[in-house]
């Protein structure tokens, strides 16, 4: 056997513990194993694309893993588990750019004996790629609170999108025709780029989620045009298994929103008319609120309480003294249990991440499907930083913007409490009648605080 | 173009094979799901080497450089903060 198809061979041993590596990582037991397994095969198709006779380049090629396995390493020890999505959009970007790079390399080493297909994919994984960066920095910068989380819009927005697009098919196209034109492959970098940026401002805080998997999905697309380019097996299959797993999650997420994607991508502009109109009805009559005291009595007196965490619990990062005040609770007989709405976050599964860190054991997260009959029978819900996916109105009121988005039935618990700043609308810009019926209290107060001040009182009583 | 029609074979049927894999993959794990094959999007690092791999200083091989230490961010740290992650999961004692 040669060494061309022993590298052949290898790279579809690492492909299929790639698949294997993404199978463990869907069940709970076995993801430590499928990430690793992942991992392993990572390494597996750098060692033996290594052994490639035109690799000679072993100094630049070390300093540049070096250089990358540095700072990949220094930031995921770092970070913070609140600022998960950030880091996430940050990653995503860098793949998204080396596979842009990438592109542009193959196009420059190539000149002008490029052949038609591979000039299409090169296009096409230069097109991906620089979208992929400039979007999931814009995506940081929301997520890390630089570029304002309100959703960006001014007129003509989506026919300004159109015309990039296909001025970028214009360019592309006479590429093709002429590979020599080489201020249209910049042009066409730079438009890639814009349109990233474009596409993400409009998007509003609370609909991060499908973004990020959107961005996913989009650095895995970019992979596979790069295995294109170089007809690289490897690449392709990961590429396209990464972009599978990116159009699973962005499903899911929009369909948890009650949401079309279109919607979420193009629909920034219907937004702001809804929260515009809600604010003029957001005053609220009869509300209730309590102390940490008083909350504690209720709580004391009850035999179940449901935790709802909202994104205000992970701003607050309230996640371990949620843990402690559920000790609290359960020492005293409570069954405790954590109802988790699927865009609970700011990233799929962001809030499931908090509250592991927190030492909350998972069997106790549920859900919404799972949990949603038992808070009829539930004596206590507690809200934390939560609101739009706890609104009644998404039910009952059929005008509503958020009309239809499934919800967590927290009004159908015996008593409410919710742990919230202040009676500000969510991101759906609307008022919560949740807030002023008669059997829920009030708690305002930051969500850290809050739930100190109640463990503390539930110690005293 | 033969080659083209293998490779688009492959492409589309891994799509489908990623699907299926993950199609019921519970909501704990959304989070570690993503920041893993976001990790495996790092993929491109071999493209990264294919591209840096002559001994010249041309640009197309400082471009491969700069994909390099990109795609390793992307490899290293993704995979980095899955496991540490994943750690956290725990079951009650």
């Amino acid at each position: 056997m040669n060494l061309p198809d022993l590298i052949d061979i290898s790279y579809l041993v690492a492909s299929v513990l790639f698949i294997f590596g993404m199978k463990c990582l869907s069940s709970v037991k076995t993801a430590r194993l499928g990430n690793l397994l992942a991992a392993l095969a990572m390494l597996m198709a750098v060692v033996v694309t290594l052994l490639d006779q035109g690799i000679v380049n072993y100094k630049l090629i070390a300093a540049g893993i070096v250089i990358g396995g540095l700072i990949g390493t220094i930031t995921a020890r770092l970070v913070q588990m609140t600022a998960m999505p950030q880091m996430v959009a940050v990653f995503n970007g860098f793949g998204g750019l080396a596979s842009a790079l990438v592109a542009f390399s193959e196009y420059h080493r190539l000149g002008s004996g490029i052949g038609n297909f591979v000039l299409i994919t090169i296009l096409l994984g230069t097109f991906v790629g620089w979208l992929t960066f400039t979007g999931s920095m814009i995506a940081y910068g929301k997520l890390q609170g630089i570029v304002t989380q309100q959703p960006v819009v001014y007129p003509f927005q989506n026919a300004l999108n159109l015309v990039i697009t296909l001025a970028i098919v214009g360019m592309g196209v006479w590429v093709v025709i002429d590979p020599a034109a080489q201020p249209f492959f910049w042009a066409i970098m730079a438009a890639a780029s814009l349109l990233g940026i474009l596409l993400v401002l409009p998007i509003g805080g609370a609909d991060m989620p499908v973004v990020i998997s959107l961005l996913n999905s989009y650095s895995g697309i970019a992979a596979a045009m790069t295995g294109f380019v170089l007809m690289n097996k490897v690449l392709i299959v990961a590429g396209a298994l990464v972009g599978a797993t990116g159009i699973i999650l962005t499903a899911i997420m929009c369909k948890a929103m009650n949401r079309s994607l279109t919607n979420v991508v193009f629909g920034a502009f219907g937004q702001v008319e809804a929260s515009s109109s809600g604010a003029k009805d957001s005053g609220y009559t009869g509300v209730k609120s309590c102390s940490a005291e008083e909350a504690a009595m209720v709580m004391e007196s009850a035999q179940s309480v449901l935790i709802v965490p909202g994104y205000g619990l992970a701003v607050a990062r309230a996640q371990h003294a949620i843990k402690e005040l559920a000790d609290v609770l359960e020492k005293r007989g409570v069954t405790v249990k954590y109802a988790i709405h699927p865009v609970a976050g700011r990233m799929p599964g962001h809030m499931n991440v908090l509250l592991a860190e927190a030492e909350v054991p998972y069997e106790q997260l549920f859900e919404m499907d799972e949990i949603n009959s038992e808070f009829e029978r539930t004596d206590v819900a507690l809200v934390v930083g939560a609101n739009d996916v706890t609104n009644p109105v998404a039910r009952n009121e059929v005008g509503s913007p958020i009309y239809g988005m499934p919800i967590l039935n927290v009004d159908k618990a015996r008593t409410v409490i919710v742990v919230k700043r202040s009676l500000s609308p969510g991101f759906a810009g609307i008022k919560n009648p949740l807030f002023e019926s008669e059997k829920t209290l009030m708690f305002f107060a930051d969500a850290k605080k809050a739930i100190e001040g109640l463990t503390k009182e539930m110690n005293s009583l | 173009m033969e080659i083209l029609i293998t490779a688009l074979f492959i492409f589309i049927l891994a799509i489908f094979v990623g699907f299926e894999v993950i199609a019921k993959v519970p909501p704990t794990l959304h989070t570690p799901l993503m920041s893993g094959s976001n990790a495996i999007s790092g993929i491109t690092l071999i493209g990264a080497l294919i591209c840096s791999g002559p001994l010249d200083y041309k640009v197309s091989t400082l471009l491969g450089f700069a994909a390099i230490v990109f795609a390793t961010i992307n490899v290293v740290g993704g995979f980095l903060v899955t496991d540490r992650m994943l750690q956290m999961f725990k079951r009650k004692n």
